[in-house]
C-alpha cells in the first residue's frame, strides 16, 4: 500500500492535493482513499492531508505515520514543522524549493526530488498556486499515477470553476511533469523499472 | 472492481443518497462538519437536480422543529447536524420520537464544548441516546449510504425516527470509492410514503398529535415506546437482509450473514481469544490492526439503539478477554457503550468474563493501530477497568 502525506499551509490547497492523487488512482482501477487532517480553520497554519492507494480494499484511517511518498508544499515547513516524520531511506519526497535546500534536510530518504512548482505557477497562474503543480511532479517521480489520470481527475474534481481554470491548471501539471529531472533523479527511476 | 462505484467525499455520498431517497421537505442548519450535506443537498435543489422543499432555518432548534412539523403532516423529511447543533436541538429530538415521527437525521458526529473542539467523537449523539430515536452507526461510506436508504425503510414501517451517526472528518471528509443505489432503485425498496389515515395532520380527518398526558396515562406512553424500541430489532434485522437481498452489489463488504445479522458484523476467527468492540469508523483501523493476529476478533456494533445486548453477548461467550473501545464517556461513570455492555450480561457471564473499557479519539485524538496493539498488550493486566487511551 502506498501511503502519502502532504504537506502546506491552510489556503494552499493541501486538501484538494491529496483527493486529486485518490480520485486519479481511482480511474486506473485502484483502491484509493484520502483525508484532511484539520488543524486550526485559518489560512497559513501548517496543515496534512493524506492519500491511500492499494490494490486491495482500503480500510484502516488512522493518520499516516510511515509515508511512502511525502509532498511537501511549501519550504518554509522544513524547518518549523517536523514534515519528515517517519519517513525512512525508500520514502520519496517532493518538495516545492532550489535544490540548495538539500543541506538543511533532517531526513534518511535517498529520494529526494525538488520541484520548481513556485515558479511554474508564478508563471502559469500569476499567483503562488502550487497543489496541482506538484502533482505533475508527483505523477513523475513516482509513477503512481499517470498524466492522463491526473488530468481527468483534475477536469472532474475543478467542473464547476470553468474551463479556464482547469486549462491553466493542466498546462501546469504538464510543466511540472515535463521539468528535467537532474542525473540522479534519472538513475534512480531507471534502477526502479527494473 | 470499481464497476459503477464513484470516489466521493463522505459528506457527498450521504447527500446523493439523500437525494434518491427524495424526502419531500429538508431543513437544516450548517455546522462543522455536517456542512458539506447540507451545503450540496441545498445546490441540488438551486441546480433544479431535485424535488425536495429545502428550508433553510435560523438554529438548529428551528430546523428540528421545520422537519417535526413537516413529518407531522405526513411528508418524508430529513436534516442534518453535529456536537452543539444536536444539543440546541435536544428538546425537538424528544418531541420527534414521543410524537413517532419517522424523521431521519444525520449526526456528523463531533466533541461537545468546553473546551471547543470541532473534530470527531461520539459525545454529541450519546447526550440524546435516550431519547427513543433508533440509533445507527456507519464504519464507512458505503455503509452511510446504505444506512440512510435503511433508516427511511425502518422510520416509516416502526414510526420511529431514526439517526444515523457518521464520524466527523473521518467520514465525511474523506473521499473513498463508493456505490449510491439510483432513485429508481431505491424507490422499488423504498415506495413512496404514505402515512394511514388518522396518523397525522390533516383538515380533512382532524387529529391531535402530542397531546396533554396526565400521571394517568403518561407512564404507559413511555413503556409503550419503550417496547416498541425494543421490538424494533426484530424488524431491524429482518428489514436489513431484505436490503442485502435489494442491493446485493451494494453490500459486498458484509455479506457473510453468519458474521453479520444487521445489528453487528463480526470480523476474526470463530473462537477469539480477544474481542475488540466498537461503533463507527474505528472499527476499519481496527480490523486492520488485527489482520495478522490469528487470535483477536473485533465485533462492530452498528444499532445502538434499541441495543441488542443479548444478540452482543452471544459473540462475546466466545471470548475471553474484551475490550469495549468507543469515543465517549459519561462523565463521572464509564463509556456508555461499555455500561451498556455490562449491563446486557448475565452475572455468571460478567464472572468469566475479563472486561475492560478504553476511552480513545476523544475531540479527534488520531485513533492508531499503536494504541490498538497496547490496548491488546494491557486487557489481560488487572488493572484499572477504565483506560483513557491518549498518548502512546
Amino acid at each position: 500500500m502506498e501511503q502519502i502525506r502532504v504537506h502546506g499551509r491552510g489556503g494552499q490547497g493541501v486538501v484538494t492535493a491529496a483527493e486529486l492523487i485518490a480520485i486519479a488512482a481511482f480511474f486506473e482501477g485502484r483502491e484509493a482513499q484520502a483525508f484532511p487532517n484539520f488543524g486550526v480553520e485559518r489560512t497559513g497554519a501548517p496543515i496534512q492531508a493524506f492519500a491511500r492507494i492499494s490494490d486491495q480494499a482500503i480500510i484502516v484511517r488512522e493518520q499516516i505515520y510511515r509515508p511512502t511518498v511525502l509532498i511537501i508544499q511549501d519550504s518554509s515547513l522544513i524547518n518549523t514543522a517536523d514534515v519528515f516524520a517517519g519517513s525512512d531511506k525508500n520514502t520519496k519526497i517532493i518538495i516545492n524549493a532550489p535544490d540548495s535546500h538539500r543541506q538543511k534536510l533532517k531526513t534518511p530518504s535517498r529520494h529526494i526530488y525538488f520541484s520548481p512548482a513556485t515558479a511554474i505557477a508564478l508563471k502559469i497562474f500569476g499567483k503562488n498556486i502550487v497543489n496541482t503543480v506538484i502533482l505533475g511532479a508527483f505523477a513523475r517521480y513516482t509513477g503512481l499515477i499517470s498524466l492522463e489520470s491526473l488530468e481527468k481527475a483534475v477536469r472532474v474534481k475543478f467542473a464547476s470553476k470553468g474551463p479556464e481554470i482547469i486549462k491553466k491548471n493542466i498546462i501546469a501539471i504538464e510543466q511540472a511533469y515535463r521539468t528535467d529531472l537532474s542525473p540522479d533523479i534519472i538513475n534512480q527511476l531507471t534502477a526502479g523499472r527494473d | 472492481m470499481n464497476n459503477k462505484k464513484q470516489i466521493l467525499e463522505g459528506s457527498r455520498a450521504i447527500a446523493l443518497a439523500i437525494k434518491n431517497i427524495s424526502p419531500a421537505v429538508i431543513s437544516a442548519y450548517p455546522i462543522t462538519p455536517q456542512t458539506h450535506i447540507v451545503e450540496d443537498l441545498a445546490k441540488f435543489k438551486a441546480d433544479g437536480e431535485a424535488n425536495y422543499e429545502y428550508r433553510r432555518a435560523e438554529s438548529e432548534f428551528a430546523a428540528a422543529s421545520i422537519v417535526l412539523g413537516a413529518s407531522a403532516t405526513g411528508a418524508r423529511v430529513y436534516s442534518a447536524t453535529s456536537s452543539q447543533g444536536l444539543l440546541l436541538m435536544t428538546e425537538v429530538v424528544y418531541n420527534i420520537a414521543g410524537l413517532r415521527l419517522p424523521v431521519v437525521m444525520t449526526c456528523a458526529n463531533r466533541a461537545v464544548s468546553g473546551p471547543i473542539n470541532i473534530w470527531n467523537d461520539h459525545s454529541d449523539v450519546m447526550s440524546i441516546r435516550d431519547a427513543g430515536w433508533i440509533q445507527l452507526f456507519a464504519a464507512d461510506h458505503q455503509e452511510a449510504v446504505n444506512q440512510h436508504i435503511l433508516a427511511y425503510k425502518l422510520a416509516e414501517k416502526l414510526k420511529l425516527p431514526v439517526m444515523v451517526n457518521v464520524d466527523g472528518f473521518i467520514l465525511t471528509h474523506s473521499y473513498e470509492p463508493v456505490l449510491i443505489p439510483t432513485g429508481q432503485k431505491i424507490k422499488k425498496y423504498l415506495p413512496t410514503y404514505r402515512p394511514s389515515d388518522g396518523t397525522y395532520l390533516n383538515p380533512k380527518n382532524p387529529v391531535t398529535l402530542g397531546a396533554f398526558f396526565t400521571p394517568d396515562d403518561y407512564l404507559e406512553t413511555r413503556e409503550a415506546l419503550h417496547n416498541d424500541l425494543r421490538n424494533s430489532l426484530e424488524t431491524i434485522k429482518k428489514e436489513y437482509q431484505v436490503f442485502q437481498r435489494a442491493f446485493r452489489a451494494e453490500s459486498a463488504n458484509d455479506r457473510n450473514h453468519k458474521n453479520d445479522n444487521g445489528l453487528w458484523t463480526y470480523y476474526g476467527p470463530a473462537k477469539p481469544k480477544t474481542l475488540l468492540i466498537a461503533m463507527g469508523s474505528a472499527v476499519g483501523t481496527l480490523r486492520e490492526a488485527i489482520k495478522s493476529n490469528p487470535t483477536v476478533g473485533v465485533l462492530k456494533i452498528k444499532v445502538y439503539r434499541p441495543f441488542p445486548a443479548a444478540e452482543i453477548a452471544t459473540v462475546m461467550a466466545r471470548a475471553k478477554n474484551i475490550a469495549v473501545i468507543e469515543k465517549a464517556v459519561s462523565l463521572g461513570q464509564a463509556g456508555p457503550l461499555y455500561s451498556d455492555i455490562k449491563a446486557g450480561l448475565k452475572p455468571t457471564a460478567i464472572k468469566n468474563l475479563n472486561i475492560k473499557n478504553y476511552i480513545v479519539g476523544l475531540g479527534g485524538r488520531d485513533f492508531t493501530q499503536k494504541m490498538i496493539a497496547a490496548i491488546i498488550r494491557d486487557l489481560p493486566r488487572k488493572n484499572e477497568i477504565i483506560k483513557f487511551i491518549g498518548k502512546i
